[in-house]
């Protein structure tokens, strides 16, 4: 009989369990799930209200066609296309030193390290994405821009390169390790059947691995161009205040973050166009990255359906 | 396609009556535990249970053999529940446990999976330690006294045939263990609850032999306390073990009978086969 | 006849082999690139700022004349601001990412969430700050406070957490889960003294690397408005603050050399705060990692 103490007690206790945990805590899961909706409401909320205050005030004909951002002289020229191509300036510039090393690495991670190298070098890549960005803004303007300046001299003391650069290095580690994330989800059957015929890692990486994992490796570059655009310390700190649609990279410049920054960090009065203006661009900020991530997510879907 | 709905049918047509009278002819000694009556499960589309008639007993080895994707885990699965996990499961028909439907009478799925405990194909021992994997159980049905928990594991683990082997080592990471002995910590933890009834779903596929051969040991230790219906691909193992065993095919029961009935006299042509080793 | 000519692929052969050496330490460079970096940024900011570094750089407050400039206001500051930003997220995100893998049903509303959930993961921080900005500072009159900021802060890392701490619980096997739901354990009891002990490492890894990302992070501090010259640590989460990534860009920003100087001081106490952090996160995921 001993051995139906524990039983009886067991299903006495199981029949009188109250099932109010059961019940609450869905509910109160639910409720903080809805906090990141209400972010995203509050974001758009926020942009839409303040943005429409900044184009009753200012034709949204002129914010988007012209290319004179000056927000001090009397009431203000208002054509972000000077900011967006400080930003493009910037975008391109990190571009061009971001995807090719970028990939290199993440060829040479995913194609030839050994575990032993790659169990090394990608904590040392999750480092370099893990400093701040105004530890690289100083980088900027402290290290790489006087190499320039030694290099040419008609680099100012602000200016499109030295802060491309940098944002550059700052977007290697995404680039890297989400291009070596597409490139390795290719099946190893895949780069046998080109090894087996005789070809060499370099040709079966580049006729094979790479079109096979080219959707990922292509998200990996949106993704990292949409960091670029939204990235500001660095922009603030070594691409200079100055608003200008000129292709000289060797100006100083102001991109879209880097007006942001600016105003805020001046006063910007509640309730001028200034203030409002702060919206209209962090507006056209959002909907270029959102656009980005989009995109981005796309190509993500395409090559993880793939395999 | 024709050739195979009509197989269908016509294992439809006879399985239904067969069931029924045997069962009530040499089993009628014993207290029944578990009965289906016309249960049919659903995955979306897939008709996987179609219309299922069995009867299960009291201290009875209950073998469910049959060839994969036959149903023979899912319909385990239904008598504690635990198809419900899927969430595009629909179900028809009555399963009694103990003269109670168990979709309809008011017992909670809780009361349900702790009468009729299970263990799994492979060993699934929570990252605990050994005393917390067995002492589980006890605690979540709200029996905390340390006193009473000792014992309980302690006993169970003795059930298990496996005391011997881990009483110095309690603490322990249930992972640390082999998997022949993890699969017995899981029985262990089964029993722990002390249930009516122990599903085991291959609880030896992922074994080695002589971990195996403990297994069935244990249940024939286990037999006497417990009603015990065991899922297996191995028909061997059905013969050395069970006293009951029955026949899936295609998501029907074929044949339902006393385990040498069922090995060296069956009725069916498609049980033959199988339990020779023709097909499956 | 024969298509092939075997000596013409014999010849090219060993071309095809240099040319795959060649670019395997071309590969290898641009790897090696960013531990370059690593290590220029390191080695430049320790030159400028080592001079600096000393008791009086972390006892004093911020001060306009270079020589008494310190940064213990800051790193103060900095500590509230965590105070209030690491409750709040942890709260946030695990309830989320609990809910979205234990408790929400497929469906529409459910991936809608998780959708959401990813593109907030890639805004701009310094939209955050200005969500924060309109939000906390103004609507809800809270100022430039450390509750503004941490509140927008944990709003920013959230997305990250709930990412992280997705990827813990889903590692957690399903067999795992089916034994104690096969016990009769409750839907809350399986998810609270099963699941969530086994993906706490993970959960915890991926908690700290968001803090380390929000303890550096500038923009969204600048939108809001946090001061750099205090001359007091506030008292409670309604005080105005200074912060330590804050007042490295201010002293950046400043047009007379010496402050470079104690920007890069600065940075060296903020980047060995982050190594230390960084090493715990890395300690715990390898401690941990491989319990299946």
């Amino acid at each position: 009989m001993s051995n139906n103490k524990i039983r009886d007690q067991i299903v006495k206790n199981t029949r009188n369990k109250s099932n109010v945990f059961e019940k609450i805590i869905p509910v109160i899961l639910i409720l903080i799930t809805l906090v990141s909706v209400l972010a995203t409401i509050g974001i758009l909320v926020t942009l839409i209200t303040e943005s429409l205050e900044f184009f009753s005030r200012v034709p949204i004909t002129e914010f988007l066609t012209s290319a004179t951002w000056q927000p001090y002289v009397g009431d203000g020229e208002w054509g972000i296309w000077a900011l967006i191509m400080g930003t493009l300036k910037i975008v391109i510039i990190a571009v061009i030193i971001a995807v090719p090393i970028g990939l290199g690495a993440a060829i040479y991670l995913s194609e030839y390290a050994t575990e032993k190298v790659r169990r090394i070098i990608k904590p040392i890549l999750e480092v370099l994405a893990g400093i701040p960005t105004v530890v690289y803004g100083f980088f900027a303007i402290n290290f790489v821009n006087p190499i320039l300046q030694s290099i040419y001299s008609g680099f100012g003391l602000y200016n499109a390169v030295s802060a491309g650069i940098v944002v550059g290095i700052m977007i290697i580690p995404m680039i890297a390790s989400l291009s070596e994330d597409a490139m390795s989800s290719v099946p190893a059957s895949m780069r046998e059947g080109s090894l087996g015929m005789g070809a060499t890692r370099l040709e079966t990486t580049i006729r094979v691995v790479i079109p096979a994992a080219f959707s990922g490796i292509i998200a990996s570059f949106v993704l990292a161009i949409s960091r670029a655009i939204g990235e500001t310390m660095i922009v603030s700190i070594a691409a200079g205040s100055t608003p200008n649609a000129s292709f000289d990279v060797t100006e100083p410049l102001q991109t879209m973050t880097g007006f942001i920054v600016q105003i805020t960090s001046g006063d910007a009065a509640f309730g001028t166009n200034l203030y409002y203006s702060l919206f209209a661009v962090g507006m056209a900020l959002f909907v270029m990255t959102l656009l980005m991530n989009i995109i981005a997510a796309w190509f993500t879907n395409r090559y993880k359906e793939d395999y | 396609m024709a050739e195979l709905k009509s197989v269908k049918t016509t294992v439809k047509e006879n399985t239904q009556p067969q069931n029924d009278k045997r069962d009530s002819i040499i089993q009628e000694d014993k207290e029944i535990v578990f009965q289906s009556k016309n249960f049919n499960l659903w995955y979306g589309d897939n008709h996987a249970l179609q219309d299922i008639n069995l009867t299960f007993h009291e201290n009875d080895i209950n073998a469910i053999i049959g060839p994969s994707g036959c149903g023979k885990s899912t319909f385990v699965k239904s008598l504690n529940r635990m198809t419900e996990l899927v969430p595009i499961v629909r179900t028809e028909g009555e399963i009694q446990f103990r003269g109670d439907d168990i979709f309809n009478s008011g017992m909670s799925v809780e009361e349900l999976r702790t009468r009729v405990g299970m263990v799994f194909q492979k060993p699934n021992p929570f990252p605990k330690s050994i005393y917390d994997n067995v002492a589980y159980g006890p605690r979540v049905h709200g029996i905390k006294k340390k006193s009473i928990l000792d014992e309980v594991v302690e006993k169970s683990l003795r059930s298990a045939s496996i005391w011997d082997e881990v009483k110095d080592r309690l603490n322990d990471n249930a992972y640390g263990l082999s998997g022949g002995q993890q699969q017995r910590i899981c029985i262990a933890r089964a029993l722990a609850v002390e249930p009516e009834v122990i599903l085991m779903d291959e609880p030896t596929s992922a074994l080695d032999p002589i971990s195996t051969t403990k297994i069935e040991d244990l249940m024939q230790e286990l037999k006497k306390d417990y009603s015990i219906i065991i899922v297996t691909h191995n028909m061997q193992q059905a013969a050395r073990v069970s006293d009951r065993t029955s026949f899936f095919y295609q998501g029907y029961v074929v044949e339902s009978d006393d385990t040498n009935v069922i090995f060296e006299n069956p009725s069916d042509k498609r049980t033959e086969d199988y339990v020779s080793g023709r097909f499956g | 006849m024969t298509l092939i000519d075997k000596d013409v692929i014999a010849k090219k052969r060993p071309g095809r082999q240099s040319r795959n050496q060649i670019l395997k330490w071309l590969f290898f460079l641009c790897t090696m690139f960013g531990l370059a970096v690593l290590i220029l940024l390191i080695a430049d900011t320790l030159m400028d700022g080592w001079d600096r570094l000393n008791m009086d750089f972390l006892t004093n407050f911020n001060s306009s004349r270079a020589e008494n400039a310190g940064f213990f206001g800051a790193i103060i500051g900095s500590l509230w601001l965590m105070l209030v930003t690491a409750p709040v997220a942890i709260i946030l995100s695990v309830g989320t990412a609990l809910y979205l893998e234990e408790y929400a049903p497929k469906n529409k509303i459910t991936d809608f969430i998780k959708i959401n959930i990813s593109n907030l993961a890639g805004v701009p921080s310094v939209v955050f700050g200005l969500l924060g900005l309109a939000m906390f500072v103004r609507a809800l009159a809270l100022g430039n406070s450390v509750l503004a900021a941490g509140l927008t802060l944990a709003l920013m890392i959230l997305p990250v957490i709930v990412v992280s701490a997705q990827e813990a619980i889903r590692a957690v096997p399903e067999s795992v889960r089916e034994a104690s739901v096969g016990m009769g354990a409750t839907k809350w009891q399986t998810v609270s003294r099963i699941i969530l002990p086994a993906a706490i490492p993970g959960i915890i890894t991926g908690i700290i690397l968001a803090l380390s990302r929000a303890i550096g992070e500038t923009a969204p501090l600048v939108v809001i408005g946090v001061p750099t010259t205090l001359l007091v640590t506030p008292t409670s989460v309604l005080d105005s603050f200074q912060a330590m990534p804050m007042q490295i860009y201010s002293w950046v920003k400043m047009p007379a050399e010496e402050f470079q100087y104690i920007a890069a001081a600065g940075i060296i106490v903020l980047l060995v705060i982050l190594l230390l952090m960084n090493s715990v996160a890395i300690f715990i995921r390898n401690k941990f990692s491989k319990r299946y």
